[in-house]
């Protein structure tokens, strides 16, 4: 392709040939398709990998991607893109990509212990089925479990989700969404009764002020960072500010670098709101109207198991703090107690509960957070003048509340991977709330999103063990019984208990209670914390693995079956970015050998199943829900038959191949003429992709989560949109009566969000009045108080770990470490250090050094310069390299009430190798 | 700029007896190779700390030693098909760059000096000069990728970031630019750059960089002020007029 690439150049003119049969219609995006061979095809794609979502022109021959470009346009990236982003047409070619499936096998038969050989589908099926089978017979819905993705399409979690919610009545599927952003959506939950910003990047062009709160976007949200620098470099007045707890590239770029200590976030959150308070800058107008103030209870532990059964011996003294916890002097002050009181963990079942307090005591709440308290207890930097971080508190602060200042706050992991993310996203809304600057262009608390289609597949579809589709719960009767509705199903076929979340079905692989799990599209025995438990239930319990992936990744590798998997270009597919923009694509390629795209994996394996294997009566242990038998699921199989159903209908019939779906024919006018392996290999006829597409749409009609038909999102001047699409209108700001039309007329905001609007009444630490009272339309102030990391540097494990991305890299590196010239650039993880720390330690550049916490120890090389500045105390490892695993060492510590794992504050030490 | 290519030619002439007395042992064919510096060849990226091209080749005398240090294989010798002289050390960055040892253990065991003892920071050595190809670097042509510039060992000094805006509403660019006085030439950025083609590649300094002269100063260098005016110029003694004869009056004198 580069050979020719300057001779295509020349030859513009014979290229535009191509631009008449490809997609694209503006006169630059035909340029773009004159940069090419007249003989490719171009296609709109989206980027494979970050929650960003910008567009790309994807261009194919004979079978095969050649080339792309970033998509000039696209309202996200304009035509700009990162250096992973620019990789995305090489990923599908790796060298050592799967295309055949592999099984374990001994003497011609399956063995755990057995090797990998190929097998046939039918063969690795046949396997899966009766291992399916054996599981569901020994423990019911609950002993099965997927370990699903973010980086689904919508469909494919779609459809996962209908098999397991519907088809298996199980709900143990949970996505690796958990662990990106679960504390975000909590926090949307509790605050505005609906998930997602009310913003959109265009909010980038429309402020002065912006915040970011744990997010490192010149590295991570690369093509947004350029955008925010478009904004602060063309304009003097505009202001940006990076909190982190250490220096990083979105340092270089801001007006004012904030290190802290981990944690203390929810420290400086609350000077804030004090601040605010102190300076008589609440807008009142706005807070009467649109706000209440509410608080929970602080005694909620750790997101560890309550048990030390499983600990390893050294995480035996963390591990007992989930049952009771001793205050340190921070914590004491902040929350208004005495240093030292053993404070037992009784709120763990239930933390996410919350009630009405006053002004008067939410006031009396954020009394304690001073400067002079706030600075030291926050101070990260060891280094820093007191003095000098106190200054920087207050210009902070100052920019929150000037007046004339519009002000955006960003934040990602930094927020959501956090022992207390649900509490620290609440605090965020609770100061932009208290300032009335929220919902409005320019103005409001922004929830950046780390993979492709955690909003559009996870979120939105409800692939997750709690969830189902458009913010609706498993736990809410009303809720089963609308999505009973939409899917057809005889009442009560939904299990009523919500499943296992990501951490606790590899806790439940440890202890033996789920025996069949499936991962799909992630990769969780690199990326999941504390690996070295689940590494070992993978391989040593009795148990079956099954994981669909492209590449030999390390979960491919403990698993005991490997379905090849078809990868983004090589299948249609749908994803949802950040600020709610909906974009699909046409599948360009067909995969290569055997590997299948997943949807068809799902599809056809749902043929193997009955109607009567699993809609007769069910055990569920510990099921205790009105209307439901004890321990049981009941037989809905009568019903079932009187709605039409045959008891010996495939669940591929009665959840998918539908009279409805089949309507929907392939090839359809939409396809163009491009392949689709779904429809090809199934062969009888339909249009999964369209038909998922268009059954998925009414559950978010007219509740604020309104999609556009299928064929909307493949015209060729649809470059995606933001929901909801009302009157084929997107919606840019939510709540805001300008730009909403739920917004009731001359509300002038409404927060319509309809779940946990009725709540008790209290002061701030009980319920006083439990009748629960409607706060229907409006956002909710939190007031939540600093707490400590569960884990802390001592003398022995003196170092806190914090662990990321690099630009180069994409999660595990299962893709970008495939492609040579990333894998060139990168090809190993490093710690970064600070030099004094390196010294003291007898440690040099480039060292190999252990890295050791209560949990394990890994080796790695050190580095002292580079782009990361750790303060003195802290070190960065990133996680994408399989060779360095630093997951073996990070805690399994996680929000309660989000459960998302965290991954900043971990302690270690480190010492030569 | 600590260069040692200066070195005094009694050294140079000093060293060379010693490197062609050590040579001698090494046959007819090894007197060959060390004559062969005639062909030294303007492209080769040499170890840090190496002389200046001539000097270099006259005092190497190929024996390998640097190359035997090198704790990353960096280091390789010009075989009888190179262009480089037989034997003679150099690198080739996209392959393996030079990662900069602070102990420089190839220069410690270059018995001769061809690697200068005079270079004590590896910071100061000056194997090469990065260069960018703006029409083919990604971070030029508007990709967040800048990866040079993040893997550079002197980041910040031998590589910046620029940022360059664009119209209002779209992104900014964040351009890397190569700083000759700080940047070693280790060629890091070489191997990393994630073109097909490296779009930054290090080259001998001279057969890129210009040189202003030494008679203008550039606004941004300022002037160092303080400097004390010229003595005035001793008047000469009175004696016979020796005064040249006055430049251009012949001209002048020609008539028209």
């Amino acid at each position: 392709m580069s050979l020719n690439r300057r001779e295509f150049l020349k030859s513009s003119i014979a290229a535009t040939t191509a631009a008449t049969v490809g997609m694209p219609l503006t006169a630059e995006a035909q340029a773009t398709a004159r940069g090419g061979d007249p003989s490719w095809h171009w296609e709109k794609g989206v980027c494979r990998f970050c929650g960003t979502g910008c567009g790309l022109l994807i261009a194919s021959k004979d079978g095969r991607v050649v080339a792309q470009r970033a998509d000039p346009d696209n309202p996200v990236n304009r035509g700009y893109q990162c250096v992973k982003g620019y990789f995305n047409a090489k990923i599908m070619y790796g060298k050592d990509r799967l295309t055949q499936p592999l099984m374990r096998m001994k003497d011609g038969k399956f063995d755990k212990r057995g090797k990998f050989v190929p097998v046939t589908w039918e063969q690795a099926f046949d396997e899966m089925e009766r291992q399916f089978r054996k599981a569901y017979a020994e423990k019911g819905p609950t002993g099965v479990a997927m370990l699903a993705s973010a980086q689904k399409t919508v469909q494919e979690g779609y459809a996962i989700n209908k098999l397991f919610k519907a088809g298996w009545r199980s709900n143990n599927i949970d996505p690796n969404a958990r662990n990106c952003m679960a504390s975000a959506v909590a926090a949307f939950y509790s605050v505005f009764g609906t998930d997602e910003p009310a913003g959109c990047y265009d909010d980038i062009e429309h402020t002065d002020t912006m915040i970011l709160w744990g997010a490192n976007m010149a590295e991570m949200h690369t093509v947004l960072w350029s955008r925010i620098l478009n904004r602060r470099l063309g304009n003097p007045n505009v202001r940006v500010v990076n909190l982190t707890t250490f220096g990083n590239m979105s340092s270089d770029g801001a007006d004012l670098e904030i290190i802290f200590k981990p944690n203390t976030d929810l420290a400086i959150q609350n000077y804030i709101a004090r601040e605010i308070i102190a300076r008589g800058a609440v807008n009142w107008d706005f807070v009467n109207k649109h706000c209440v103030f509410v608080t929970g209870p602080y005694d909620i532990g750790y997101g560890m198991r309550p048990t030390d059964k499983y600990a390893f011996p050294a995480e035996r003294d963390v591990q007992a703090k989930e049952l009771r916890v001793k205050l340190d002097k921070y914590e004491a002050i902040a929350q208004r107690r005495k240093e030292g009181e053993v404070v037992e963990q009784k709120n763990t079942a239930n933390p996410a509960a919350h009630w009405l307090i006053t002004f008067d005591d939410f006031k009396r709440a954020v009394e304690p957070y001073t400067l002079d308290f706030v600075a030291e207890l926050a101070k990260g930097d060891p280094d820093e003048p007191l003095e000098s971080f106190k200054a920087k508190l207050r210009q902070l602060a100052d920019l929150y509340i000037d007046p004339k200042r519009k002000v955006v706050s960003f934040w990602t992991m930094g927020f959501n991977q956090h022992v207390r993310g649900t509490w620290v996203n609440e605090q965020c809304y609770m100061n932009h709330l208290l300032l009335g600057k929220h919902s409005q262009p320019g103005n409001g608390a922004f929830s950046l999103t780390g993979q492709p289609s955690a909003c559009g597949t996870a979120r939105e579809v409800g692939v997750f063990a709690h969830r189902l589709p458009a913010d609706r719960l498993i736990a809410n009767a009303a809720h089963r019984e609308f999505t009973e509705k939409q899917w057809k199903l005889p009442p009560k076929t939904l299990n009523p208990v919500p499943g296992s979340f990501y951490a606790k079905i590899l806790r439940d692989l440890e202890d033996g209670s789920v025996k069949w799990l499936w991962v799909m599209l992630n990769n969780p025995f690199q990326s999941h914390p504390n690996l070295n438990h689940w590494l070992r239930a993978a391989r040593e319990m009795d148990n079956f693995i099954v994981c669909s992936d492209a590449y030999p990744s390390v979960s491919a590798k403990v698993a005991d079956l490997i379905l090849p998997a078809a990868m983004i270009f090589e299948k249609w597919g749908c994803y949802g970015n950040a600020e709610r923009r909906t974009q699909m694509w046409r599948q360009s390629v067909r995969a290569p050998g055997e590997a299948r795209p997943d949807l068809w994996q799902i599809l056809e394996f749902s043929k193997r199943f009955k109607v009567k294997d699993f809609w007769g009566e069910q055990r569920v242990p510990g099921l205790k829900v009105e209307g439901y038998p004890e321990g049981r699921l009941p037989s809905v199989l009568e019903e079932a038959v009187r709605m039409g159903y045959s008891p010996e209908m495939t669940l591929y019939e009665a959840l998918f191949a539908t009279p409805e779906n089949t309507k929907y024919k392939w090839p359809d006018p939409v396809g163009r003429k491009q392949p689709n392996s779904v429809a090809e290999l199934l062969g009888d006829g339909w249009f999964p992709e369209k038909a998922l597409w268009q059954e998925y749409v009414p559950f978010g009609r007219g509740v604020g989560k309104d999609l556009a038909d299928f064929d909307v999102y493949l015209r060729d001047d649809v470059r995606g949109l933001k929901w909801p699409v009302v009157d084929g209108k997107e919606v840019h700001w939510r709540f805001n009566e300008q730009y909403d039309p739920y917004v009731k007329k001359g509300a002038g905001f409404e927060f319509y969000g309809k779940l946990f609007k009725a709540i008790p009444r209290g002061d701030l630490d009980k319920v006083t009045d439990p009748t629960p009272v409607s706060v229907a339309g409006k956002a909710k102030i939190f007031y939540r108080p600093y707490a400590a990391p569960v884990e802390q540097p001592d003398d022995n494990y003196d170092l806190w770990l914090c662990t990321g991305r690099v630009l180069e890299h994409w999660h595990t590196g299962t893709m970008t470490r495939r492609v040579p010239e990333l894998h060139r650039a990168f090809p190993a993880a490093v710690l970064w250090m600070h030099p004094e720390d390196a010294k003291a330690r007898g440690l040099k550049r480039d060292d190999l050094v252990w890295l050791e916490s209560r949990r394990g120890k890994i080796q790695v090389r050190v580095e002292t310069g580079g782009r990361n500045r750790m303060p003195r105390g802290y070190v960065y490892a990133p996680f994408f390299d399989e060779g360095v695993l630093v997951n073996k060492i990070v805690i399994d510590a996680a929000c309660p009430i989000s459960k998302e794992s965290d991954y900043k504050k971990s302690a270690v030490k480190v010492y030569k190798a | 700029m600590t260069a040692p290519a200066n070195a005094g030619r009694r050294v140079f002439l000093v060293r060379l007896t010693q490197g062609a007395a050590l040579a001698a042992s090494g046959g007819l064919v090894w007197t060959y190779v060390l004559r062969s510096e005639a062909r030294a060849s303007p492209f080769a990226l040499r170890p840090p700390g190496a002389l200046a091209e001539p000097d270099f080749n006259a005092l190497c005398i190929k024996c390998g030693q640097c190359v035997n240090a090198c704790p990353y294989d960096t280091l390789r010798l010009a075989t009888a098909w190179d262009s480089r002289p037989i034997g003679s050390p150099y690198f080739l960055p996209r392959e393996t760059p030079c990662y900069m040892c602070t102990d420089i253990p190839c220069l410690k065991a270059c018995p001769t000096g061809a690697l200068s003892p005079q270079l004590k920071d590896i910071r100061d050595a000056r194997m090469g000069l990065a260069v960018i190809d703006i029409e083919n670097c990604l971070s030029w042509n508007g990709m967040r990728c800048e990866i040079c510039y993040l893997t550079c060992p002197v980041r910040g000094r031998a590589i910046t970031v620029e940022r360059r805006t664009g119209p209002e509403g779209t992104h900014a660019r964040l351009v890397p630019i190569v700083h000759s006085d700080h940047c070693t030439g280790c060629g890091v950025c070489e191997k990393k750059c994630p073109t097909q083609e490296a779009a930054i590649k290090v080259v001998q300094a001279d057969l890129v960089k210009g040189d202003m002269g030494e008679h203008y100063r550039l606004m941004r260098e300022g002037i160092t002020p303080g400097a004390a005016p010229p003595a005035p110029a001793v008047p000469p003694a009175a004696g016979p007029d020796r005064r040249p004869a006055v430049p251009g009056l012949d001209v002048l004198n020609q008539g028209l």
